[in-house]
């Protein structure tokens, strides 16, 4: 009897926010718009009356406790029926959900969940956040004032509540006769309902009134992004305007013909030409590229391989960036990586001075900084000078000079072991490779 | 017909041309072409530092080249820049609008820009004579938010607008060089490739466009999102690109092969991503997540690798310094956290 009352609707209570309504936002646009759904599909699963969670109606000491499911059970059901690796995990998403205001604990306007025996509820659809929309400050002062008129300890006012209130009676000082008004004509309505049926839908109404009106120091589940809302407030003018004083458009295009579709779908036309004048890559062959990046990468990610050099953020030595910033005694490691691309080349300022001395050699006396200057000698230097550079005897002799100064000497360096942070004080040889 | 209809009709062709190029291309996926990789295990980070100073909601974060410095905006109005690694407030910068919604730092290390809902891309200079944090330049020009903005160098920025438009600006006359035009929605992100003549935009029509830097051309349209991009990053090498959405899913796009190659994605995690950044090697992506966490992908085998768990509301921001030795997550818990 408590699902049916709980399926008729109290929408009649809060202005629907259609599209078109005073907010001028309609559902779809809300960003978090997929992210509901999704929740709610779950929450329909864990509604079902065969498969979902356990609700039952408790019996304690005199009362009834009406529609209830422990926080226990859910995150079993959880583990038990959505593809979750663990219990955190599984808390995480019952969390997410309950402060959406799916699911709600009865005793508390914080709106999370615990693994344990505390008792939940699921919220009535007319109050999803995909349903009902951003409710009116007048809305809440008719629900604050509604729970003053009744006597009941159950619907007595939290510190917060009662400051909200007397906020919004300053506010709406002049129609508080309406509100009031308002709220005795819920109340004789709320009457005609059974004692249970009551219960549930107090505590389902005050779980809507902790995610739009939330206890303070709790995350607001109904705030937007600046720039969603703006998004979604704008008036879209019917031709799009590109002031750029002073500017250009794309070239060809000035704003006049961007007016024009004829001129649009020309630029268009111009713009799939071009694309099929240019080849496609089969994707086996840039997935073959991606492995390769890596694996010539991968000692070189401080995310994936423990660094020969101890990494500052851990061990509070900043040791490693003064070493990365010298232009003597390079480690290996450092001059291999000048071969990867001419960008890791010119990165290093080492490398940049060192491949300086080349080009003075080649183009006697032109210096690094004219090359860089026009970029079409740029493009050349990649196809040419730098592919001469790696392979001239002044680069190997480089590399070889590292590699000669390292070879056979013992080091002491503090290395972290893998992610678990175990420190140990190795003696060893770096090895020529 | 009219040449209108003649044009559309033309434009219908060429694009079916493009479509079956591109599934000409689709010889495999890259989860099965990598499938004979080692996979690199679970990834746990901790927490190294938290900075803590901002009053509101942190909207943006960008490192210095340094590995050590990074800048971020938040709604209180401030930009901070901060030395991540004593965690000292450098700069604390108040702006003349506080609904600032991106920030940048050049990699000289010498400007700082930012931008918002006031339209304008203001550039500060961080090494004045007097010693003291100025604008030295304000970006007039988009008729709309600026979303996003990244320097080329100390004298070319390029913004990214709510007005549905992107733009490469010469800071020293205040002028804007060249628009690039083409997204039917708001551009909320854009990411330079490494040799800079190239950017990506992503955007609210579920498009990610490949422009050339110099000539405003759109080369390229990439779609397979169901909802906004809010986020997009160029993978190291500069031939892809990661982008992340309202639809809860990043995606990798490759430009060679003109299409998507990888999906990242769970039916647990239904949230939209704010964020993306790729590892030094780029066999993780990370991206933020609305629902408070930092999610870590193995973009080579498309599974989650690890979950980033600390901020106690939205993670708007994220970052991998340069050297690749950690990364920054900020939020709209007003704090920014560093991890590896």
């Amino acid at each position: 009897m408590v699902r049916a009352a709980e399926k008729r609707s109290m929408a009649y209570r809060y202005k629907r926010h259609d599209a078109g309504s005073a907010n001028g936002q309609s559902h779809e646009d809300n960003p978090n718009w997929m992210t509901y759904k999704k929740m709610e599909a779950i929450l329909e699963r864990m509604q079902d009356e065969q498969t979902g969670v356990c609700v039952r109606t408790v019996k304690s000491f005199m009362t009834k406790i009406p529609s209830v499911f422990t926080g226990a059970d859910l995150i079993s059901w959880m583990m038990r029926n959505l593809d979750v690796d663990d219990q955190t995990e599984a808390l995480h998403m019952a969390n997410l959900m309950a402060s959406h205001g799916y699911m709600f604990p009865i005793d508390d306007h914080i709106l999370s969940v615990k693994n344990d025996n505390t008792y939940y509820r699921f919220q009535t659809p007319c109050f999803w956040p995909s349903r009902s929309g951003e409710p009116e400050n007048t809305d809440y002062a008719v629900y604050l004032c509604k729970r003053t008129m009744q006597n009941k300890q159950r619907l007595e006012l939290a510190d917060y509540e009662a400051e909200n209130l007397a906020r919004l009676q300053k506010m709406f000082s002049r129609k508080w006769e309406f509100i009031y008004m308002q709220a005795e004509a819920q109340i004789k309505v709320d009457k005609k309902r059974d004692k249970l049926e009551r219960k549930v839908l107090d505590s389902q109404e005050r779980a809507f009134w902790d995610v739009h009106r939330p206890v303070p120091g709790c995350v607001n589940t109904t705030e937007v992004d600046i720039k969603k809302a703006c998004k979604n407030n704008k008036a879209r003018p019917a031709r799009i305007s590109y002031i750029v004083p002073g500017g250009r458009l794309s070239p060809g295009v000035s704003v006049n013909d961007l007016h024009d579709p004829a001129q649009g779908l020309t630029q268009e036309i111009e713009c799939y030409r071009r694309r099929l004048g240019r080849r496609w890559v089969k994707v086996s062959k840039v997935a073959e590229s991606y492995t390769s990046y890596y694996e010539q990468y991968a000692e070189f990610d401080a995310f994936i391989t423990p660094q020969e050099y101890a990494n500052p953020w851990i061990v509070d030595n900043a040791e490693l960036w003064d070493l990365e910033k010298t232009m003597k005694d390079l480690p290996q490691r450092r001059v291999k990586k000048w071969t990867f691309s001419i960008y890791e080349l010119l990165k290093d300022p080492a490398g940049r001075d060192h491949f300086g001395k080349f080009l003075a050699k080649e183009f006697s006396g032109e210096n690094l900084n004219h090359f860089l200057l026009d970029h079409n000698i740029f493009k050349l230097m990649k196809n040419d000078s730098y592919t001469r550079y790696l392979r001239s005897d002044m680069y190997k002799e480089f590399l070889n000079g590292t590699k000669k100064k390292s070879s056979g000497k013992r080091s002491l360096t503090l290395r972290i072991e893998s992610r678990r942070s175990v420190l140990s004080l190795t003696n060893y040889s770096t090895k020529s490779t | 017909m009219s040449e209108l209809e003649q044009l559309r009709q033309e434009a219908e062709q060429l694009k079916n041309q493009i479509r079956d190029a591109r599934k000409n291309a689709c010889d495999t996926s890259l989860a099965q072409a990598a499938a004979n990789v080692e996979p690199v295990g679970r990834i746990q980070m901790r927490t190294r530092r938290t900075l803590r100073g901002h009053l509101a909601k942190i909207y943006a974060m960008h490192w210095a080249t340094d590995s050590r410095n990074l800048v971020s905006a938040s709604q209180d109005g401030k930009l901070i820049v901060w030395d991540g690694y004593t965690t000292n407030k450098v700069h604390a910068i108040p702006l003349r609008s506080s609904w600032v919604m991106t920030c940048a730092y050049a990699p000289s290390g010498s400007f700082v820009a930012c931008g918002g809902l006031d339209n304008i891309c203001s550039i500060y200079s961080l090494k004045t004579r007097e010693g003291n944090v100025r604008v030295t330049r304000e970006l007039p020009g988009h008729t709309g938010y600026l979303s996003c903005c990244r320097f080329i160098d100390d004298n070319q920025i390029v913004t990214s607008s709510g007005d549905m438009t992107c733009a490469l600006w010469d800071i020293e006359t205040g002028q804007n060089t060249t628009t690039f035009a083409g997204h039917t929605g708001d551009v909320m992100s854009l990411s330079l490739a490494p040799d800079m003549r190239t950017f990506v935009s992503g955007a609210c029509d579920a498009s990610a466009k490949l422009w050339d830097t110099r000539d405003g051309m759109c080369h390229q349209t990439f779609t397979g999102h169901e909802s906004d991009i809010n986020a997009i990053t160029y993978f190291p090498n500069g031939y892809a690109f990661a982008t992340g959405s309202d639809d809860a899913t990043c995606r990798l796009f490759d430009i060679r092969a003109d299409q998507e190659i990888g999906m990242y994605s769970h039916d647990n995690i239904i949230c939209g991503i704010t964020s993306v950044a790729f590892s030094k090697s780029g066999r993780l992506l990370l991206g933020g997540y609305d629902d408070f966490n930092c999610n870590v992908w193995d973009t080579l085998r498309q599974d989650r690798a690890g979950v980033l768990a600390g901020h106690d509301n939205r993670v708007s921001c994220l970052g991998v310094t340069e050297d690749g030795m950690a990364v920054a997550t900020g939020s709209w818990d007003s704090f920014l956290k560093i991890w590896n």
